[in-house]
């Protein structure tokens, strides 16, 4: 076929056709497309839009109190100085910088550190270069704003424990937050200068209540980080108050007579669980871990033998000793064996081919006169007739070995050992002699001294009371402990007769009229059983025990307590309950008890950490000079 | 186009629906522009007021010019460009970097937005002498193919993907409508799309990285998706009727990259909003459309390849913008013409509209003179 113009023209028309089609379908495609952005994903870009819009500079909240039962405080805010630089504003740097340092007597590790958070900052950012400075310094600062453009002095608040070590085992402390947790939590808030994170104890279990929300400022920045305008600011909640069940003047009365000895003291309400002082000792201070600790006072902490950075209250495990005997008691009871039966303590009692020597020659010994007199050949002896599957969960119900649902971070509950339990885990059948160990609170039987605390509760209350740590916490009633009320009433009254009869805590009856406590001494060996008594060399010395509740007849509060290397609990474990539990009876006694030993220890509890670390601080730096003079000088940097 | 007595005989005459749609686009960019500087004429929005002054003057200017003069001129301009591009791509190669642009004393050329209406207007004369029978054969391709060709490999060494792409395509289109067999078109789509996986698989590492990036910005929102991300935001977020004239944040604060040039469009639309751009693609199409009348009602065919070529270098001029903008295309660097700030769209298409109103203008006035 030849093509002609007129075929050429008609073929034209047709092509413009399908041109002209081709241009309405893609116009078509761009107004579906643009319809597509702006108003059905509308709401999407627009998020983004204002996110890319408004930044905000957050305004840390202000840290929920910690306060005690009766509203005193014993976590709370304190205001402070701060001095910030806000990279952005600076200019000639170096020369504000010089400045600063001069004024706030900065050293060239500090300097170093503020140069590089610099370097490394976003613009709108601050960066601090200097926490807790002084008033005269802040006021220095103050007046000579005007010459130092991007400097911001500005108050903070920083935590402040009012009873420092006494508290620092319960409430833990706060700090910066590390870049591991703020890995974890993604929070912008996190890495503001100045704000803390609880890091243990209560701080760090109890930080959704205690943090707040942020606040801040909301700023409109360009893509390039310059300030646009200023927004309405969004105001910042401040975190709720977290009131305890301590009893503020108790817990500080217990650490203050503690010491310097190393162990744990936790006081329990009868009635309610509530627990009322929860004490390790020796402690940090929380207040210098809080601003961040200094490396002498962390290697302080750390080498020395009483362990001031272990909470011991729920991660400190003993042998129990013989605090277990009360317990094992009323399984005894449970069980149906007669009160009144007599065994013969010649010194001592053979099981099997091995020989288990008691204290002492005690004689024909009832149940009463057992418990009383702590003698551990009536408790080998009857653990044996005994069923020991039946002994031992008595014993745990009761509170050895069992794990509390309390807000700390982590719990060691220790073992109460049974008879299927050592099959399990050791492969063996319950013989003899593991009766007659755990009989007597030896063996594999290791408990923390909260349940120290719980086991007299619950033998004075007849309850079966859980311990409690918030006042806002469920408070439900406690179910009646699962024996007979007249057993229970033998084993209070052979406790009383521990400490008012002739038992072996006579020396610590308390010094009050019409009121007696309760208890029982435990002393749980460290060493081999040649080595008793009295050692020489502390860490291989006996821990010392001791439970009580009192007042005895009608029970309102009990205590447990554990000093490391104590020796026997009647001498260094009793004297200490007794004080504590007078002072929930009579303030004015317990302090008068308190201060003549503490000028025997060579000041209180605040002077006497001064000293140490001040000694200490004085040993490193003569280490530190020594090692210089022998280095080589390092070259100045 | 209007009657009346007052006004004189020339004036009345000019294309006036054409000459107010253009300048209700260019009013749309000046105020766009404004808006970009932060509400503030200077630097972009006055010099560009100027530059499409002058421009629409030139335009209407050659709406004198008859197509026989068009048509005598069309060989030597098209082989002045294929010289002044190659003089540019061998300055560029001794300067040892990206050229475009040749330095003529008082005044930088673009070559390649020259181009862009020449390949139109030498396919359109080719066609034009080419033997109506002659269509079907291999001569009807090869030249016009070189003609193509040449320009196009000049213009993407320089490196200029986009405007390559628009010599490319508009020559391709002139040659469609000019009637050279559908089974090349057809055969050449096919063969395109079956080579793309190829191709794909022999790009180097970071091509490939551009053309995943393009299929899926937000995967580098911070790095070569930013623009792509920070315009469909732009776009997106401006909803209905956008955020207000001088309240766009996108564009204000900086977060929207290019947005006076080529991502105007992005900062149009998030202050007008879908309306505002529905009006801008809506003034466009009433442009094109006014193009493709002319060229229906050509009655040479010179003048039929002609209109209809430069009327669709015009789309391709706004379509491959608006469609970078809105993440349907990958970012090549295309202006959206007589909107972004720059002279080098405005005179390419103004010299294509100057083109456009001269040949309509003559099928006006033909039947008087003839």
């Amino acid at each position: 076929m030849r093509v002609t113009p007129a075929h050429q023209s008609l073929a034209f028309s047709r092509r413009m056709l399908l041109v002209g089609s081709a241009q309405v379908g893609l116009g078509a495609l761009l107004v579906g497309r643009l319809g597509y952005l702006g108003i059905s994903q509308n709401d999407h870009y627009r998020l983004l839009s204002e996110d890319n819009r408004v930044q905000l500079i957050p305004v840390p909240p202000r840290r929920g109190w910690i306060i005690d039962r009766n509203g005193k405080p014993i976590a709370i805010n304190r205001s402070s100085f701060r001095v910030d630089i806000i990279p952005q504003q600076l200019s000639d740097g170096p020369r504000v910088i010089r400045e600063l340092a001069q004024i706030l007597e900065l050293s060239p590790d500090e300097l170093q550190r503020v140069a590089d958070e610099l370097k490394s900052s976003r613009g709108f950012q601050p960066v601090s270069v200097a926490e807790n400075v002084p008033y005269e310094k802040y006021a220095a600062i103050m007046v000579r704003l005007t010459e130092l453009p991007g400097v911001a002095a500005a108050r903070g608040f920083n935590r402040y424990y009012p009873d420092g070590p006494a508290v620092a085992h319960l409430v833990g402390y706060v700090g910066t937050a590390s870049a591991k947790e703020y890995e974890k939590e993604k929070n912008p808030l996190l890495i503001i200068p100045g704000f803390k994170i609880g890091k243990e104890g209560l701080e760090r279990s109890l930080e959704t209540s205690l943090r707040g929300v942020p606040g801040g400022q909301r700023v409109e920045l360009t893509a390039r980080g310059k300030l646009v305008r200023e927004l309405d600011p969004k105001p910042d909640r401040s975190g709720k108050t977290v009131q305890l069940t301590i009893d503020q003047g108790l817990q500080l009365y217990a650490a203050r007579r503690m010491g310097d000895q190393s162990g744990a003291l936790v006081a329990m309400d009868v009635a309610t669980g509530d627990m009322l002082a929860y004490v390790s000792m020796p402690a940090y201070d929380p207040n210098s871990f809080s601003d961040g600790i200094g490396r002498t006072e962390w290697r302080m902490l750390s080498q020395d033998d009483h362990i001031p950075l272990l909470n011991k209250v729920t991660l400190g495990l003993y042998p129990s000793g013989s605090t277990i005997k009360p317990a094992m008691a009323l399984a005894f009871l449970e069980q149906g064996i007669d009160p009144k039966r007599r065994v013969y303590c010649a010194g001592g009692y053979q099981i099997g081919n091995r020989y288990f020597r008691c204290d002492a020659v005690h004689g024909s010994m009832d149940m009463h006169s057992a418990v009383e007199r702590s003698c551990n050949t009536y408790f080998w002896a009857t653990g044996l007739i005994a069923d020991p599957a039946k002994t031992t969960e008595m014993v745990h119900y009761l509170g050895y070995g069992e794990k509390f649902d309390l807000p700390v971070p982590s719990q060691r509950f220790g073992t109460m050992p049974n008879p299927d339990w050592l099959m399990q885990k050791y492969h063996r059948k319950w013989q003899g002699y593991d009766s007659a160990n755990t009989s007597i609170g030896q063996g594999y039987v290791l408990i923390n001294p909260m349940q120290l605390a719980v086991m007299p509760a619950r033998l004075a209350s007849g309850k079966l009371l859980k311990p409690r740590l918030l006042m806002a916490g469920p408070r439900q009633p406690a179910p009646d402990v699962a024996a007979k009320p007249e057993h229970l009433e033998i084993v209070r009254s052979a406790m009383a007769a521990v400490v008012n009869g002739s038992g072996t805590a006579v020396a610590s009856k308390l010094p009050l009229d019409g009121i007696q406590m309760a208890g029982k001494t435990g002393t749980a060996q460290v060493f081999r059983l040649e080595s008793r008594g009295h050692q020489g060399n502390w860490a291989l010395r006996d821990h010392a025990l001791f439970i009580a509740f009192a007042p005895a007849d009608k029970p309102r509060y009990a205590i447990g307590c554990i000093i490391e290397h104590g020796g026997f609990g009647a001498s260094a474990a009793a004297p200490i309950v007794r004080d504590t539990m007078t002072y929930l009876f009579d303030e004015q006694k317990a302090m008068d008890a308190l201060l003549p030993l503490e000028q025997q220890w060579g000041g209180s509890l605040a002077e006497r950490n001064a000293r140490r670390s001040a000694a200490f601080e004085a040993a490193a730096k003569f280490v530190q000079s020594q090692a210089q003079a022998k280095a080589p000088q390092p070259p100045t940097t | 186009m209007i009657s009346s007595a007052i006004i004189p005989q020339p004036l009345a005459r000019l294309p006036w629906r054409l000459i107010f749609l253009v300048l209700c686009i260019a009013g749309i960019g000046l105020l766009t522009l404004y808006s970009a500087a932060g509400g503030s004429a200077q630097p972009w929005a006055l010099k560009q007021a100027l530059i499409i002054l002058v421009f629409l003057g030139v335009a209407v200017g050659m709406s004198w010019i008859k197509e026989s003069t068009i048509k005598a001129l069309v060989f030597p301009i098209y082989g002045a460009i294929i010289l002044m591009l190659l003089l540019t791509d061998a300055m560029g190669f001794v300067g040892k970097g990206a050229q475009r642009w040749l330095d003529i004393g008082f005044i930088r050329l673009q070559p390649s937005e020259f181009m862009k209406p020449a390949i139109v207007l030498v396919l359109a004369r080719f066609y034009e002498l080419l033997p109506a029978g002659s269509i079907r054969q291999w001569r009807a391709i090869w030249p016009a193919a070189l003609m193509i060709g040449v320009p196009w490999a000049l213009i993407l060494v320089q490196p200029d993907l986009g405007t390559a792409t628009m010599v490319l395509l508009s020559g391709i289109t002139v040659m469609f409508l000019a009637g050279v067999p559908m089974w090349l078109f057809l055969g050449g789509a096919g063969l395109i799309a079956a080579a793309l996986p190829i191709a794909f698989t022999m790009m180097h590492d970071y091509q490939r990285k551009r053309v995943l990036i393009f299929m899926d910005p937000e995967s580098d929102p911070l790095g070569a998706g930013y623009h792509i991300t920070q315009s469909k935001i732009a776009i997106g977020s401006g909803g209905i009727w956008g955020k207000g004239y001088l309240q766009g944040s996108q564009s204000h604060l900086d977060y929207l990259p290019e947005g006076h040039t080529d991502f105007v469009f992005a900062t149009m639309v998030e202050e007008w909003g879908f309306i505002g751009g529905l009006v801008l693609i809506l003034a466009f199409a009433f442009v094109v459309r006014w193009g493709m009348r002319v060229a229906a009602n050509s009655r040479t065919r010179f003048g039929q390849l002609t209109a209809a070529g430069l009327t669709v270098t015009i789309f391709f001029y706004v379509t491959i913008n608006l469609m970078m903008v809105m993440g349907l295309a990958p970012v090549v660097g295309v202006p959206l013409p007589l909107v972004s700030f720059g002279g080098s769209a405005v005179m390419t298409v103004m010299l294509c509209l100057g083109v456009l109103m001269s040949l309509e203008r003559q099928q006006r006035t033909k039947s008087t003179l003839a």
